[in-house]
């Protein structure tokens, strides 16, 4: 624990080579341990492929995309691709997206795949800054109706949905008190008591609601704001779950009627005749979360990681984003399922934060909501 | 120390074996067990710690050594910022005094169960055991979800203020482990012969005195044994206190996984890892202090339960009352909501259309897989985990179980004992992370093991070792070793010996650390959720993201799917009882 990373390194060299010293003069102990492996690797399914040593080889062989657990595709979608390109697709799911983000930035010296897809525009420059992306930009990039690549080509947006404040409409309707609208009205004295959200230092959803509040108030407004909210009642909890199931009362009866979500999640509480929703997102709170991805660097096949970065930004995985990852997609130009124009409409105008500020003063920003909300 | 002078024997033989004839003997097997099969036990030892060393301590040393290194050069500068925060010591506090609580009251809550479900037979008991071990397996997400239920304002238990308190947290922890006690001790409990307990009451001793100078000293090293899993797995509890305390409370192990996942701040995580590193091995120590104070030769029978059936005496009235209010009110009242709502559907009926639909990918395609394929990637990755943890925890007990003459040897055969146990100890997330920086190319051998699926197996059975070691290790060690030096004296060969003697009465505890070791494996998700691939996704992983969906479908099926979870512990566990009640004294 003591060592420099060189002395480290060298520690490792030696410990590897004395284990294989080892593997060779005492045969059994460790002759079984190797056959423990390499049973186990051979019950995994697939194949780790070194292929594709030249980077401007026709791609094929095997390309393995890291993702967050949410990536899905509608069946035959991925086939199709493979079958077109010859590539074959391997996806490995690493966590959340901080979580994604974090473990790229380890393992930067053996990538652990070539495509990552997932990382959103909280996390985007601490991974563009810790240089685990190699840019590309797909052909007639520029003309495309999308938002733009961040890093220099580094990211690009395959993605994207808004955190919106949630409101149990049934409950204001029965209740007889109006919809809150702004940030602000949350605040509000007859609002008390009636708004659960999640915490900044554990949920993503929680981290772009203050990004939110950043967004509105700015750097040295935001503290008073949620001051103002936690003398307004607010509730904080660890997990999106938690708010939404425990604590919300238009999902599974808990009692505080305004609930930190997402702006499709109206689509979800649709009536049984389809006609109606009995929650709504406030649209004036909201944060844009856009999902990008890119090449890692050091991927041992190029060609195959553009191809799959394109392939992602196709038109009919753009058109498949809706209904598999329930996410809008990052074209502008791709047409809408109906429900969705009438029940999860996108915020037109929601507050944003450079993802440069977010990378340099994350860990100091919670801090601070950490020290006006909970004290 | 001879183990010969200071021996609690509890055999009841008459004509006990005299002392110094005995030692004899165990030196004569000794040499011979030296001498012939040196390589046999070379290959015992050197399995395990290859194991150990590969998929544990190098990647969580690797990880650490990160933290410590800022622009290429040592820097130890992190230990005085982040131990001159009074916010690590206040973590530490509360680490320390949930995980003692809630060590505690497990324990004691514990006993009485393992003494109805052990030594009392009554219709339904085999059905009742099963069902005790559920909660060890659940989704922390869904037990938070269905504790904070109670808790919260307008819940059953609103008025008593657990919300967000210490209190609720250690209720959770309580709920998750009671079940080891109960198996650990139970396990002991069973096969404990009844004659020194019997001869204690002949001669007068009321009940009470019986319990507390003959039995209870008994149980000492399987209650040790028990205790010290507990605390650590207290003492890194992760989602129960993230739920559960809310943003006030916070532990070593929510601290780490926050700096580590969230902050990438490896340089507070490292300080953190060692701190917790240092609060386990002092945790270990004294557990492992009070173990040695009271391990022993016990008599056990190893072909008939000690248990009698259930009479209508008070006494035992008043121990099957206390077991039923423990497993009501620990169990069945956090846990009925939970499987209600898993029988109503959508628009709040009643009905099995949450099951039905665990045939689908759930409500607009929250899922990449199917909850039945989820179900059969869980039980076929549970039972590689298992094979690994049996072979690699047995192998441990076995050669722990020993106590060899020199001191030294004996001092490292300790050692081993304790290495096993500290993956329990140490954040699923430092291991996980350094899975990552470790095993692209583990051993040197070009594999990248991080991103095949063979990693996940693995994982789960570092988790599972110490629980099997723990498990089998007590029953070992309380084998008379006058048993193996007749055998010995009698001809045996050492193997024969370890087939005759060690195998037939360690094979009922086998039988429990496959059930365990299958149990932990199924409900394991720390490590899992960043390890499996999308379309081999575990019933934990699926449960977890169903439950991280919106909609009534979505959430009615992760809880029919945790009632699946549960049900097929339950089976397996009441199985693994079944297997080892039949083989029980063959020779293997």
């Amino acid at each position: 624990m003591t060592t420099t990373p060189a002395a480290f390194e060298a520690a490792r060299r030696r410990a590897r080579a004395s284990a294989m010293r080892l593997a060779s003069r005492a045969a059994r102990p460790t002759a079984a341990g190797l056959a423990l492996v390499l049973t186990l690797a051979a019950c995994s399914s697939g194949d780790q492929g070194e292929t594709g040593t030249e980077a401007d080889a026709s791609p094929s062989g095997t390309v393995t995309l890291v993702t967050h657990d949410s990536f899905a595709l509608s069946d035959g979608l991925l086939a199709a691709f493979e079958e077109e390109s010859g590539l074959t697709v391997e996806t490995v799911a690493a966590g959340d997206a901080g979580t994604l983000v974090n473990q790229l930035v380890l393992t930067k010296d053996a990538p652990l795949g070539d495509v990552v897809y997932g990382i959103d525009n909280t996390f985007a420059s601490r991974a563009i800054d810790a240089g685990v992306l190699q840019p590309y930009t797909p052909e007639g990039w520029a003309d495309r109706d999308v938002p733009e690549q961040l890093g220099d080509g580094a990211l690009t947006p395959v993605d994207l949905g808004d955190v919106c404040v949630n409101a149990d409409t049934a409950w204001f309707e029965s209740n007889g008190l109006a919809l809150p609208v702004t940030l602000e009205d949350l605040a509000k004295p007859e609002y008390k008591d009636l708004l659960v959200v999640e915490n900044p230092a554990t949920s993503s959803p929680g981290l772009a609601f203050l990004l939110a509040t950043i967004g509105a108030f700015g750097e040295d407004g935001f503290e008073e704001y949620w001051t103002s909210l936690a003398g307004n009642g607010v509730k904080v909890v660890d997990s999106w779950e938690d708010a939404y199931y425990v604590d919300f009362s238009g999902a599974e009866g808990g009692t505080r009627p305004l609930v930190l979500s997402y702006a499709t999640s109206p689509a979800f509480t649709v009536t049984e005749d389809g006609s109606a929703t009995t929650t709504t997102a406030l649209l004036d709170t909201c944060f844009r979360q856009v999902e990008y991805a890119g090449v890692l660097a050091g991927t041992d096949d190029e060609a195959g990681a553009q191809a799959l970065v394109d392939f992602l930004l196709s038109a009919d995985v753009q058109a498949d984003v809706p209904g598999s990852m329930y996410m809008y997609p990052a074209d502008n130009s791709i047409e809408l399922p109906a429900e969705w124009t009438q029940f999860a409409p996108l915020a037109p105008a929601p507050f944003t934060v450079d993802p440069a500020d977010v990378s340099a003063n994350r860990d100091e920003w919670i801090d601070r909501w950490t020290a006006a909300t909970i004290g | 120390m001879d183990r010969g002078n200071d021996r609690l024997s509890l055999t009841t033989d008459a004509g006990a074996a005299d002392q110094d004839v005995g030692r004899g003997m165990r030196a004569h097997s000794a040499t011979r067990v030296l001498v012939g099969p040196a390589a046999a036990w070379g290959l015992a030892v050197g399995v395990p710690l290859l194991f150990l060393g590969v998929f544990f301590a190098w990647p969580v040393v690797s990880l650490v050594a990160r933290g410590f290194v800022t622009d290429g050069a040592l820097d130890l500068g992190g230990f005085g910022e982040v131990l001159g925060r009074p916010r690590t010591w206040r973590l530490v506090g509360l680490t320390l005094g949930q995980a003692t609580l809630g060590t505690a009251l497990s324990v004691l809550l514990g006993l009485p169960l393992a003494y109805t479900l052990y030594r009392r037979s009554f219709p339904g008991r085999t059905l009742l055991r099963g069902l005790v071990t559920v909660p060890f397996v659940l989704p922390t997400v869904v037990v938070g979800v269905a504790f904070r239920t109670l808790f919260v304002h307008s819940g059953l238990l609103g008025a008593w203020g657990l919300e967000e308190s210490l209190a609720g947290i250690v209720v959770a922890l309580v709920f998750f482990n009671v079940s080891v006690v109960v198996r650990t001790v139970g396990g002991l409990w069973e096969r404990l012969d009844p004659r020194a307990e019997q001869a204690a009451a002949a001669l007068g001793a009321s009940p009470w005195r019986v319990l507390r100078t003959v039995t209870l000293p008994s149980l000492g090293p399987a209650i040790a044994s028990a205790a010290s899993v507990v605390f650590l797995f207290c003492a890194t509890a992760f989602g129960v206190v993230l739920v559960l305390g809310g943003v006030r409370f916070g532990t070593i192990e929510t601290e780490i996984w926050v700096r580590t996942t969230q902050f990438l701040d490896l340089r507070s995580a490292s300080v953190l890892s060692v701190l917790q590193l240092v609060v386990v091995t002092l945790a270990l120590f004294v557990s492992g202090r009070a173990r040695a104070r009271r391990e022993a030769a016990l008599s056990l029978v190893s072909d008939v339960s000690a248990a009698r059936p259930l009479r209508w005496t008070p006494a035992d009235a008043l121990v099957l009352l206390v077991s039923l209010a423990i497993v009501g009110g620990l169990m069945v009242l956090p846990l009925a909501g939970l499987v209600a709502r898993s029988f109503r559907g959508p628009t709040g009926e009643w009905g099995l259309s949450n099951y039905v639909a665990l045939g689908t990918t759930g409500e607009r395609n929250a899922l990449v897989v199917t909850v039945w394929e989820a179900l059969g990637n869980s039980v076929r990755t549970a039972l590689w985990a298992t094979l690994i943890a049996v072979v690699v925890g047995g192998l441990v007990a076995l050669v722990v179980s020993r106590r060899p003459r020199a001191h030294g040897a004996r001092r490292a055969v300790a050692l081993l004992d304790a290495a096993f146990m500290l993956p329990l100890g140490v954040s699923a997330v430092t291991v996980g992370f350094g899975f990552f920086v470790t095993l692209d190319r583990p051993l040197g051998i070009p594999f990248d093991l991080r991103t095949s699926g063979a990693l996940v197996p693995i994982a789960q059975a570092v988790v599972a070792v110490p629980l099997v070691v723990r498990t089998v290790l007590p029953v070992l060690r309380a084998v008379d070793p006058r048993l193996r030096e007749v055998a010995a004296v009698l001809g045996s060969a050492p193997g024969r010996v370890l087939r005759t003697v060690d195998v037939p009465l360690a094979a009922r505890s086998l039988g429990l650390a496959v059930g365990f070791a299958f149990a932990v494996s199924l409900g394991e998700f720390g490590a899992t959720s960043f390890l499996a691939r999308p379309d081999a996704a575990t019933l934990p992983v699926v449960i977890f993201r169903l439950i991280g969906r919106p909609g009534a479908e979505n959430y009615g099926m992760a809880l029919a799917a945790s009632v699946v979870l549960a049900a097929l512990t339950a089976s397996v566990m009441m199985l693994a009882e079944r297997l080892r009640g039949d083989r029980a004294g063959e020779e293997l």
